[in-house]
């Protein structure tokens, strides 16, 4: 029985990830409790909302250190994989260090407009265990304003705009850290592999 | 390509449960559920359906009605869906936009606006749930749509009243004027009948989305051959399944 404990970062939206769990019959808990959070066998931070506010809540719950201290396969959604890297331009927030890079706004015109939100066509970059059984081009829900840059550490990217457009990291691992810009818990059959990939084919 | 299902709140669970799975295995992007009494009457939805549709879906979903508070929208957002859509509350109280944006970030704030052409020009229309309370307002659509946008609007949709129920197609001029100043995501509602239609929206008038009910629900165009067609026109969508 693979236990998982989802970080409470306090953001909402949270049950739809519980659901997605659910789905592929595995149990999570929502916990902000260290032990718990150390012992489970896989450790996801979600995260909707501002990097700032989502900082202060891990700091006051006491977290910061927790998170960069384990040593199970820990996944970043979305505002949660920025939380991993260094820093976030958003309010200039000082983030978990553990993955090297700073989030950038992406920049918002009619023709490419921001938050980024919508089914990109995702390309796979390096082969990687969490990639398994996904096609190159296939589509994820992404739903976000700031994004990590490529890489060394990327797997997979997306473009955003048209005349010129940026490509920016969707998935992403570091040692035991892996993370997605996108909502694999929202992306139908692709975020379910991901997913899937996460709790069963990363060690 | 969001697909919206519109339901008076009495409609019994179990339809919209149906509905919600149905949609989402035959490729629909996205689901909006509107309770289209719940503004004209004053009051909420009642939202227990809300957490089982989203023990359902694996696509974004977004719900609209009766959301007047942070309260009710923290509900809503707790209860699993991934995106909150006002309207008339907006329109009463625009204040209310900065601080769901604020609160919970612009890429859950959804501004649904109501708009129709007279004397030309584009007004907003408030309280279109209900016939007998539909009325203008003061706004001219630009305006609102650079105002919500400005208060933290993560995304626009449009409602072409005009269009509405009509099935001549897609505003294709409104939704190219208001293009031209919506930097959020733009999605179109009102109007489609063909799978033509489809095309031309997303074509003429560059929008993230667009947004259909009836001919969807009628099955008179099955999703699967609509995104094999836009596939075939080269428009970037996600192919089906």
């Amino acid at each position: 029985m693979t236990s998982i404990a989802i970080i409470d970062s306090g953001g909402a939206n949270i049950a739809s990830l519980a659901f997605a769990l659910k789905r592929l019959k595995f149990d999570s808990v929502l916990t902000s409790d260290r032990s718990t959070i150390e012992s489970a066998d896989r450790v996801i931070l979600p995260g909707v909302g501002a990097a700032k506010n989502a900082m202060s809540r891990l700091d006051r719950a006491g977290l910061v250190d927790v998170i960069r201290g384990l040593t199970q396969p820990v996944l970043g959604i979305c505002l949660g994989m920025q939380l991993l890297f260094d820093r976030s331009d958003e309010e200039d927030t000082e983030c978990l260090g553990i993955i090297p890079g700073i989030a950038g706004k992406l920049p918002a015109t009619s023709e490419s407009p921001v938050p980024n939100m919508g089914w990109c066509a995702t390309r796979l970059r390096q082969p990687h265990p969490l990639l398994d059984g996904l096609e190159d081009g296939c589509f994820f829900y992404y739903l976000h304003s700031y994004a990590l840059p490529v890489s060394e550490y990327t797997l997979a990217t997306t473009t955003h705009g048209v005349e010129d457009p940026l490509e920016f990291s969707s998935l992403v691992a570091y040692e035991n850290f892996l993370a997605a810009q996108f909502h694999p818990e929202r992306s139908s059959a692709a975020g379910a592999t991901v997913l899937r990939n996460f709790l069963l084919g990363v060690t | 390509m969001v697909k919206g299902v519109q339901f008076r709140s009495h409609r019994v669970v179990g339809d919209i449960l149906e509905l919600a799975e149905r949609y989402c295995h035959e490729g629909a992007d996205e689901l909006v559920f509107y309770d289209i009494t719940a503004s004209p009457d004053n009051r909420s939805v009642d939202r227990s359906w809300v957490s089982k549709v989203a023990s359902v879906l694996d696509i974004p979903f977004c719900v609209a009605g009766g959301i007047r508070t942070i309260g009710d929208a923290e509900d809503v957002l707790n209860k699993g869906a991934d995106k909150i859509s006002i309207n008339t509350p907006a329109l009463s109280r625009p204040e209310l936009v900065t601080e769901l944006a604020r609160r919970f970030g612009s890429q859950c704030v959804v501004v649904g606006i109501d708009s129709r052409e007279e004397k030309g020009e584009y007004r907003v229309h408030q309280f279109t749930g209900d016939v007998q309370k539909t009325r203008t307002t003061s706004r001219t659509t630009g305006d609102w749509v650079s105002e919500v946008q400005d208060r933290g609007a993560g995304e626009i949709v449009l409602n072409c009243m005009n269009q509405d129920g009509v099935r001549q197609g897609y505003d294709i001029e409104q939704l190219r004027g208001i293009r031209r100043l919506c930097t959020v995501p733009l999605i179109a509602s009102g109007g489609a009948g063909e799978m033509q239609h489809f095309a031309e929206v997303f074509e003429k008038a560059s929008v993230d989305g667009a947004l259909a009910a009836s001919v969807f629900h009628s099955a008179e165009i099955p999703i699967a051959r609509l995104k094999q067609y836009l596939v075939d026109r080269r428009i970037s969508i996600r192919p089906q399944g």
